[in-house]
């Protein structure tokens, strides 16, 4: 295993990598404008077609999703917000399915999101507490415990950024483990010949846990633990 | 010489790192135990336990995949080797 690889540099600020994953970015923001235009199109009152009632329906999960753990006064706000990581970390998982490279194996991937979860949490508590009140939130319970505060708002990102990557970087590590493992059998059975038969087939139960359900179950916690901590930030 | 010394440090530690997986494994397992009780005696709220069973799960791994990012980076991106 190894990092994402560089495609090319672009020549400002001492030379800015351009590497696999934001190209693979790249291709599934594309690749999901491109479905949700294909879903959305001809939108009718009456008489709905297949596309949409598929587009509706997961609209209504999004809806439904942040309505239960935000309330109902926050769905504008942030269901499309949430509905639009959810996509991304989702197929930005399962396109380890395609033999692309899966762009939350990469760290700078998703400590970017929750980097952008993190802004979300400040501001909220500034818009809904005011900033006096923010600065007074450190100091909660007693003075002392101000460093320690300061040090948890920090660690909320760096957790939720982490855990995303260790789960599918971990997916990634031990099914690559397994393959040379497996191919290693595979040629002391034939006495040495490299042709790594063992390999068809055992390998797709491992990638049913660490391809479909680790992708899945992750995007929807870190989508859940986005919307515990920004309406926790909202409420207190 | 030295190089040698802090590639097997590294390996050894990042063996050593890895045994942060057994606390979030202890706990995981309560977690969904008691999980199962509770959809055992009320099943039909099946739904929101295994919600939040999945996201308390996912907070007591946090333990555990710190130990493992600290192995993937003495495995793979050594920071050690460069203070040579």
């Amino acid at each position: 295993m190894e990092g994402a690889r560089i495609f090319f540099r672009i020549p400002i600020f001492g030379g800015l990598p351009v590497t696999e994953t934001m190209v693979n970015s790249w291709i599934l923001i594309l690749g999901i404008t491109l479905l949700c235009v294909f879903l959305t199109r001809h939108l009718k009152l009456k008489e709905i077609t297949k596309r949409q009632a598929i587009a509706e329906w997961a609209v209504q999960a999004v809806n439904d999703l942040v309505t239960e753990s935000m309330g109902k006064a926050h769905v504008k706000t942030y269901a499309p917000y949430i509905g639009a990581l959810f996509a991304f970390s989702l197929f930005g998982s399962l396109s380890s399915l395609l033999g692309m490279k899966p762009i939350t194996s990469d760290i700078n991937t998703t400590l970017g999101w929750a980097i952008v979860t993190f802004v979300m949490i400040q501001y909220s508590k500034i818009k809904y507490h005011g900033i006096k009140q923010f600065f007074k939130g450190f100091t909660e319970p007693i003075f002392v415990m101000t460093p320690l505060n300061i040090i948890s708002e920090f660690a909320t990102p760096l957790s939720l950024g982490f855990r995303h990557f260790g789960n599918i970087a971990a997916g990634t590590v031990i099914t690559s483990l397994l393959y040379s493992a497996l191919a290693y059998l595979s040629s002391v059975i034939l006495g040495g010949i490299q042709i790594p038969f063992m390999q068809i087939g055992l390998p797709a139960f491992l990638s049913i846990y660490f391809d479909l359900f680790t992708s899945a179950l992750q995007a929807f916690i870190f989508c859940m633990l986005t919307m515990a901590y920004v309406s926790s930030a909202i409420d207190d | 010489m030295e190089r040698a010394i802090i590639l097997a440090a590294s390996a050894i530690g990042a063996g050593l790192a890895l045994i942060a997986g057994i606390g979030p494994g202890i706990g995981e397992g309560y977690a969904v135990g008691k999980a199962c009780e509770a959809i055992g005696r009320q099943p039909e709220c099946q739904g929101a336990v295994t919600r939040t069973m999945l996201l308390g799960c996912a907070i007591a791994e946090s333990t555990g995949i710190y130990g493992l990012v600290v192995g993937l980076i003495l495995m793979f991106a050594n920071p050690l080797i460069g203070l040579l």
